[in-house]
Order: structure tokens, then sequence, then C-alpha cells
């Protein structure tokens, strides 16, 4: 295969593979938990008012984890333009699918509350919930299959069919991302909330924390048991380590340590996944000779050059600001702090509709 | 339909609709900024209402702008592999600074906005806002940046057939880009000039049929309030008038803006695209004349019976030149040039597929680039002209009675939508049968770079997966348009109150006064 000249002979492909093992990694971290709340929507509150709480938990900041997903995409374009060709369009429905799922996602977010009315907020939250469930199911997917491969011929194109990429290990990515998201989100619900969802999400948490996160464990394993070396073994060690501890802890009730920990274990087990698969970045179960490497599939030194001192400007500042916004919101959420839903009526019939306002707010006044 | 044309289908549909919600974010947005600005120096209670309802109708359609933007994101990727393997080199690096730099900043920085109105100090707030909205002309310079090398590739050289960059200070500069920043940016506002026009005019024609705003002897308004609808008061009458005349004159800074900045690019397009230039003319032969009106088969690729009705001797060479006698090529010597520096058949390579060795049709579609163009200038000057209108006949303090000038202000919010969607329409079109067009500078050397799109869709993927994503996003996009249309039509009926329940409150005896521990705004 013919490559650009860089080949080997820099680091920079390889200081791009880590980061945008990063940028995935801060993916799975930071919208991990919005997509588990989302999912959570339909499986854990109970109420009106509990599923507000959960929607405001992540309202302020689920869009700029979102971001997280664009940028590993475009990293990845522009640093293994092969890489993100192949993947993406050997993927095509999958795909297809993550973003009418995240198309629907989003707009539930911001339209779920705009009408007061029972049918309108119920639509929006299937929107909610299955979209953040197949967004998540569709994005592990494709990480998986990127560590385990796809039917590729030498031009780095999927051969076939739609399907071919369906395999047991698809299914498994999918649900190590979907079990990751849904105990994350309840560790993230424990230390954003207040009251009962608190104490509910606490106690769901240690119930579910070790099936949660089995698919991943199975996944890091396989990988190392694959091609594992000794660091990816020492990382997926650590991210055992860190599952064991977090487990201790839950059971204690400490829920930042537990929040923290779900981090160091996301971290390590990932980082064990990438760096196991390492200098291939998208391999061929047809043949090892068509698989990208980070060698093959990357930009130029020069590209990746520009592309570092943008990155070292950026991120730092993207981690500054984001930090920042989740101290701004630190506070934590309860039933109480949720304003009354209010109904939009056309300004010339306000009077005829509610005698003041607010069609639902009860007790209505006389006019 | 083979896979090539309903990828570029998909292309084409999915692009333009993101192209409906991006020039109302970027106009609205900064509008929205101004108007808090304003506030937070005058402390005007008609500004801070300004602010929350246009900045309602603002985050309903940035939503969407989000939504359908990740699509964009991916679309490269997932149906034009061939073409991302080509230009990742030098295409990939706006697109991730755009992710880095724009976007992270855009997206935390409205989430602060929304959800700050009680937490953050005022001063900070209004800086969060700032910041969203440059996020957003950030973003749209690097995605323009990108879209500009492939109008004219710059800052590379070509080694084992792809361009590699060389020069990132040529392709951050390009002088394609640098014209069409602009351009779009002013493009932008003249939606949101037209927006705010047509909704305040319907919400001051709604205050006169209700009977609250009244007309003096001498034609000169007289404010009203009803106490019983929440927000009618007399400050509602300053939001809507103040709100109608910043759209009109925005409306008019835009098409001026557009003109100046358009002529900047026909100039540049003639030198670059000469081929798109003559088609947006449909001028066959060589000439100076710029057509008003052209009829016959405009789709005849051989011009053997295009007429001009109406030409204007002179005005195609100002165009192009500046001057008013330049002879500019028309498109049957350019399909000969164009034959020569680039063949006459597609190459018998298998990138190609069926099409290997086809003949190569170098005329774009001139029914499209020919009234792409018209309508985009079109479209643009009737809202400028019905902006001037306007505020002639809101010069007295409130819009005059008839119900038709009323719906016609409404529908009028379409028209910039049209010119913009022309006007890219047009640009992308016109550069077929590229999808990286040459960069004549670059003729004659062997490492010339060009693309044709019949080279760039996935070879791996095939007709009916694309076809099925067509499908889909195009009923998923339809759908949740009525949607939009529809939540923005409730919110601008609900008038300002909508946006401020807080104004109906007043009317309540204080038992549902919102404590500290209640989110100022929540989902
Ligand atoms: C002239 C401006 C412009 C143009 C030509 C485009 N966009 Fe766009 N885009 C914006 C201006 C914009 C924006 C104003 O910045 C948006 C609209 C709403 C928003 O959040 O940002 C946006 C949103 C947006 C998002 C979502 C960002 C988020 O989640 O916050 C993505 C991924 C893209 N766009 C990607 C693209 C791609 C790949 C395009 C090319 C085909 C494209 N856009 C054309
Ligand atoms: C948002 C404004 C834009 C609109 C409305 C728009 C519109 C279109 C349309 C209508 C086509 C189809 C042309 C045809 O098939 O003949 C197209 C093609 C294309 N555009 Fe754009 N475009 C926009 C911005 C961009 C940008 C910013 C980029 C790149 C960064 C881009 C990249 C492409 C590509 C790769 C194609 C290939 C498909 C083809 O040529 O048919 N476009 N666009
Ligand atoms: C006298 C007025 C105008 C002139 C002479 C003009 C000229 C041009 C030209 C020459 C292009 C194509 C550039 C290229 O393909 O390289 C273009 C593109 C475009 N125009 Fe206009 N234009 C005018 C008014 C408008 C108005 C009023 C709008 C919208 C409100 C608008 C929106 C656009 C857009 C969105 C594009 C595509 C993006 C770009 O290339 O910048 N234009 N215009």
């Amino acid at each position: 295969m013919e490559t650009l000249p860089t080949a080997l002979s820099t680091p920079l492909p390889t200081v791009w593979f880590c980061a945008v093992a990063v940028l995935w990694i801060g993916y799975l971290f930071l919208e991990g938990f919005d997509l588990g709340v989302g999912m959570l929507m339909k499986l854990f509150a109970r109420d009106e008012a509990e599923r507000r709480v959960l929607l405001n938990t992540v309202g302020p900041v689920w869009d700029g984890n979102e971001v997280w997903l664009l940028t590993a995409g475009g990293a990845t374009f522009a640093a293994f333009p092969r890489w993100y060709a192949s993947l993406f369009s050997g993927l095509y429905l999958p795909l297809t699918l993550a973003l009418v799922a995240l198309i629907f996602r989003a707009v539930a977010f911001e339209y779920r509350g705009k009408i007061a009315s029972a049918r309108w907020t119920a639509a929006w939250d299937w929107a909610i919930g299955l979209g953040s469930f197949l967004a998540a199911f569709c994005v592990g997917a494709m990480l998986a299959l990127t560590t385990t491969g796809l039917p590729l011929d030498a031009n780095g194109d999927r051969v076939g069919g739609p399907f071919a990429w369906f395999t047991w290990y698809a299914v498994l990515g999918g649900l190590a991302v979907v079990g990751f998201a849904l105990v994350h989100a309840l560790a993230f619900l424990a230390l954003k909330t207040d009251g009962d969802v608190r104490v509910r999400a606490h106690r769901a948490f240690r119930r579910w924390m070790p099936l949660g996160i089995l698919p991943l464990v199975v996944w890091a394993v396989d990988i190392q048991l694959r091609n594992g070396k000794w660091w990816s073994w020492t990382l997926t060690a650590l991210a055992a380590l860190a599952a064991l501890v977090l487990w201790q802890l839950a059971r204690r009730g400490s829920e930042g340590r537990a929040f923290l920990l779900m981090a160091a274990f996301l971290s390590s087990g990932a980082a064990g996944i990438f760096s196991a698969v390492y200098p291939v970045v998208l391999p061929s179960t047809l043949d090892p000779a068509n698989s990208l490497t980070v060698g093959t599939a990357s930009s130029s030194s020069y590209t990746l050059g520009l592309m570092t001192v943008v990155a070292l400007i950026g991120l730092p500042l993207v981690l500054a600001y984001q930090s920042w916004t989740y101290w701004v919101f630190r506070r934590r959420i309860t039933v109480g702090s949720i304003p009354t839903a209010h109904n939009v009526v056309p300004a010339f019939l306000t009077r005829l509709v509610t005698g003041s306002h607010g069609a639902e707010r009860a007790p209505a006044k006389e006019a | 339909m083979d896979a090539l044309e309903i990828a570029r289908w998909q292309f084409g549909i999915t692009t333009v609709y993101h192209f409906m919600m991006v020039p109302l974010t970027i106009g609205l947005g900064l509008v929205v900024a101004v108007m808090q600005t304003v506030w937070f120096r005058t402390r005007k209670p008609e500004y801070l209402r300004m602010t929350k309802f246009w900045g309602k109708l603002f985050l309903i359609n940035f939503i969407m702008g989000v939504a359908t933007g990740i699509v964009q994101e991916f679309q490269f990727g997932m149906a034009w592999s061939e073409y991302s393997r080509f230009v990742g080199d030098v295409f990939g690096a706006p697109l991730a600074m755009e992710a880095l730099l724009a976007f992270f900043v855009e997206s935390t920085f409205l989430g602060l906005w929304i959800f700050g109105w009680k937490l953050l100090r005022p001063g900070l707030h209004l800086v969060a806002l700032w910041c969203a909205v440059i996020g957003s002309a950030v973003s749209a310079y690097f995605i323009i940046v990108a879209n500009s090398w492939m109008q004219h590739p710059v800052g590379v050289t070509l080694v084992n057939g792809r361009p590699v960059m060389t020069d990132a200070w040529a392709v951050f500069t390009n002088n394609t880009a640098l014209v069409a920043v602009p351009h779009t940016l002013l493009g932008a506002l003249g939606v949101a000039g037209a927006f705010l026009l047509g909704i305040s005019w319907y919400h001051l024609w709604q205050r006169r049929h209700d009977g609250i705003d009244a007309v003096d002897a001498n034609g000169r308004v007289v404010p009203g309030a009803n106490p019983e609808l929440p927000g009618r008061d007399r400050a509602d009458h300053a939001v809507w008038l103040r709100s109608l005349r910043i759209g009109a004159v925005v409306a008019m800074i835009s098409f001026a803006g557009t003109a100046i900045t358009g002529d900047l690019q026909g100039k540049l397009m003639f030198e670059q695209q000469p081929m798109k230039m003559a088609a947006a003319e449909a001028a066959c032969h060589d000439g100076t004349s710029f057509s008003v009106l052209s009829v016959g088969d405009l789709g005849s690729k051989d011009c053997s019976n295009v007429a001009a009705v109406i030409e204007i001797p002179g005005l195609l060479s100002f165009l192009a030149k500046g001057d008013f006698s330049t002879d500019v090529k028309g498109v049957n010597s350019l399909q000969t040039e164009y034959k020569q520096a680039y063949g006459a058949a597609l190459p018998n390579n298998p990138i190609y597929g069926d099409r290997a060795g086809q003949s190569i049709q170098y005329v774009p579609v001139m029914e499209v680039t020919y009234w792409g163009f018209r309508m985009m200038i079109g479209f643009g000057g009737i809202a400028a002209l019905a902006a001037a209108v306007a505020l002639y006949l809101t010069r007295k303090g409130t819009v005059p009675q008839a119900r038709w000038l009323m719906r016609l202000a409404v529908v009028g919010i379409l028209a910039p939508f049209g010119a913009n969607a022309a006007g890219w329409i047009f640009t992308e079109m016109g550069r077929q049968p590229f999808v990286v067009a040459p960069n004549p500078s670059m003729a004659g050397s062997v490492d010339q770079v060009f693309m044709f799109t019949a080279a760039a869709v996935s070879p791996g993927v095939s007709a009916g997966e694309i076809l099925t994503s067509l499908v889909i996003l195009t009923l998923v996009y339809a759908a949740l348009m009525v949607v939009e249309v529809r939540l923005l039509w409730r919110y601008t009926r609900g008038g300002v109150a909508s946006a401020m329940p807080e104004l109906a409150e007043k009317h309540d005896d204080g038992e549902h006064k919102q404590s500290d521990d209640v989110l100022a705004f929540a989902y």
C-alpha cells in the first residue's frame, strides 16, 4: 500500500494514535453518563418529576460532551484519513442508525420541555431513551470492530455486503458501551441528585455495577488474549483492580470516589484495548496485509505536526472551560429544584384559555 | 440510479438542510448577543424581553443545526471514502480544528448561557453568549476553508498521486475562503433580518388587531396595554417595533455586504473556475454582455439554442474583470480547453467503476447554475427592498392594518433562506464534474491536483445502503422540519410571555414566587 511520507520515521503517528484514543476515552467517559441518563429516563425514573430531575442533571453539558465524538471523528479524519474512510464506509448502516439516534436524542433534549403536554413529553422520552440506547450500541460496535477488524480488501474497502460487519464482536462492543453507560449514569446520578433519586441510584449502582461492566471486561480480556503485550496487560490489570476497589467502595457508599474509580476503570481498560492492537488501527479479517496500521493510514508529518500544535493549544483550553462548566453546575438537583412546566399559548388567546396563564398551574385562578 | 448519483443526492439534501438552520443560528445569535449587551448596559426592560424571546427561537433552531451537523461530519467517511482518502491530508485538518476550536466553544458556552441565567453574574452570563456566537463564526470559517480548498486547491504538492499539505498558511488564507467567509456570514445576517422583521410585523399587527395599539389623527401610533394578556403592555410595543427596525436594517446591510463580497467572489471565480462563471451566465459564446433573462434549452450542453432575451452589454466583463471590454470566454471554447487540459474521457482506472472511459461533461447543469445565481441575488435583493419598504411603512410606529401585508412579511422570511440555498447549490453544482476543482495556476504542471466526483464515492458501499440512508434521513428531516416550524410558530404566537413565564406571574399574588432553590431554567 502506498503511504504518505511519514511511515514510522517520526513518532507523530503514534502520538496521534494516542490522541485519538484519548478523545474516545473522553467521549465514553463524558457522554457515557449522559447516554446512560437518557436510557434511565425510561428504565429508572418513576414519574414526570423524576424524569425532569434526570434530564436536568445533564441538561447544560450533554452537547459539550457530544462534541468529543465529533472531535474524535474529525481527528481521525485529519490524522488517519484511511482509517476514517475504511471504518466509516465499512460500517455504513450501523452508523446511519447511530446518526438517526443522535439526531432524535439531541432534538428531544431541547424540545421535550417546550410544550407542556403529556403526549408530547412522552413521545420525546422515547426518543431520548431509544436514541441513547442505539447511539451507545452503534458506537460501541464500531469501536469493537476497529479492534477486531472488518473484511477489507487491499484498497481498504469492505467486501461481503452491507452486513459483513455483523459479528458477535459487534454485539459485544455494543453491549459494552450500553452497559458501561448505564452504570456510569447511576454513579453520576448518585453524585448529582439528592433525595430519593440519589438513594435509589446508589443502590442500583451497587447492584448492577458488576453486570454493567462485564461486557467491557470480556472485550478487554479477549483483546489481550489475542494480541496483548506486557504493557497492555498491565493496563488491563489496573482496570480490573479499579473495578474491584470500586465494588468495595460502592458497598460503603462513597459516591464521589465511586465515580472517579469508574473513570479509572474506563481509561485503563480502554487504553489497554487500544494499546494491545497498536500499531494496527483497523485489522482486515481477510488478509493481514490489508490491515491499516498507524504507519500506513496516517497523514503526512507536516499535517500531523500542524495538528499537534493545534491540539496542544486547543485541548487544554477545552478541558479548562468544560471543567469550569461542571463546577458552575455542581449543585445537586432534586425534585424541588425543578420549576413548574409552563405552557405556551398564543398571546391573544391567553385570557380565554387560562384566566391568567399557564394551563397546568393549579389551582387555576378565577378570571 | 447508481451509488454515485444517490450519494450526491444525499449529500445535497442533507447539506442544504443543514444550511437552513446554520444561517439562522449565526445571524440570530449575533443579534441576540447585541440585544443582551444593550440590556446589560442600559437595563431597559424591552431589551431583556427581546433577548429572551429571540433567544428562545434561536435555541429551537440551534438544536436542529447541531443534530444535522453530526451527519455532515460523518458523511465524508461513510459515502465518500475515496474522496476522504484522497484529500484527507489537507481537508481533515480544518474539520478537526472546527470541532476542537469551535464546536466545543459553541456547545459548552451555550449550555452555560441557557442554564446560567441566575447562576452566573450578569456580565459573565453575557460573555458566555458572546463566546458561543463567536464560536459559530469560527466554525463557519473552518468549514469554508475546507470547502474553498475543494474549489481552489492551494498549499499542496502531489506525492504518490495524493495531495500532501506543504503550506498550511496558504490553505488557511486561501483567497477563495477569505471572500466566501464574509459573504456567507453576511448572507446569514440576511436570514436573521427577515426573520426579525416578519415576526415583529406579525406581533405589531396582532396588537392592532386586538385593539391594543391605536393610531392618532396624524397616523402616529398610540401604544396601549391590555392588562389581561400577559406581556401585552407598552414595553411590548417597544419590543416589536425595535426588533422590526433592527431586522430591516440588518437585512439591508446584509444585502449590501453580500453584493460587495459576491462581486469579489465573481472575480475570483472568473480566474479560478471560468467554466462555472460561463455556466452561471449561460454564456455560450465569448463576449461581454450579462444576460438578465435567457430562454431556450439551457440543458442542451452545446448551447445550440440558448437565446438571451435581455442583455446588458459590458456588465459581464465588469463582473469578471472590473472593466467593460474584456471578452469573457463562453462555454463552447472553455469546453475544448478543459478537454485538452484534463482529458476527454474518464481514465481506465478501477476507481471509476462502470464509468471508466466515459466522456467527460465539463459543463455543469446550466439550468441550475444560471437560475441558482439569479435566485441567490434575486431573493436577497427582494428581501432588502422589502426591508426598505417596511422601514418606510412603520415610520410612525406601527404597521398597517392590512392582513395581506402581514402575511407577506411572514412569508418573506423565506426569501433569504432561498438565497442562501441557491448560493450553495450554485457553488457546489457549478464545480461539477470535479469534486476538487483544478487550480488553473497549477495548469500544465505534473502535480496538478484535482478529482472527479465520479471517483469520490465509497467503492465498498452498495447503492442499496446509500439509498436506505437517503430515504431514512430525508424522512426524518422532513418530519423534524414540521416539528421545528410548528414549535417556532407556537412560541412566536405566544409572544414574549412564551419565553418569560414570569411576566404572567406578576398577576399572581406571589404564592408562586420561586425560591432560590428552584432552577432559573430547566428542561
Ligand atoms: C457557514 C457555516 C457552516 C457550514 C457551511 C456548515 N456548517 Fe455545520 N454548523 C455551523 C456552521 C456551518 C454552525 C453555525 O456553527 C452550527 C449550526 C448549529 C451549531 O451548533 O453550529 C453547525 C453545526 C455543526 C455540527 C454540530 C456541532 C455541535 O454538535 O455543536 C457539525 C458536526 C457540523 N456542523 C459539521 C459540518 C460539516 C461537516 C459541514 C460541511 C459539509 C458543515 N457543518 C457545514
Ligand atoms: C452548507 C452549505 C453547503 C451546501 C448547501 C452544499 C450543497 C451541496 C450540494 C447541493 C451538493 C451536490 C452537488 C451535486 O451533486 O452536483 C454538494 C456536494 C458536495 N459538497 Fe457541498 N454544500 C455546502 C457546503 C459544503 C462544505 C462546507 C463542504 C466541505 C467542507 C462541502 C463538500 C461537498 C462535497 C464533498 C460534495 C460532494 C458531492 C458532490 O460533489 O456531488 N459542501 N454540496
Ligand atoms: C449582488 C449580490 C450577490 C452577488 C454578486 C453574489 C455572488 C456570489 C458568487 C459569485 C458566489 C459563488 C462563489 C464561488 O462559487 O466561488 C456566491 C455564493 C454564495 N452566495 Fe452570493 N452573491 C450575492 C448575494 C447573495 C445573497 C443576498 C445571499 C444570501 C442571503 C448569498 C448567499 C450565498 C451563499 C450562501 C453562497 C455559497 C457560499 C460561498 O461560496 O460563499 N449571496 N455568491
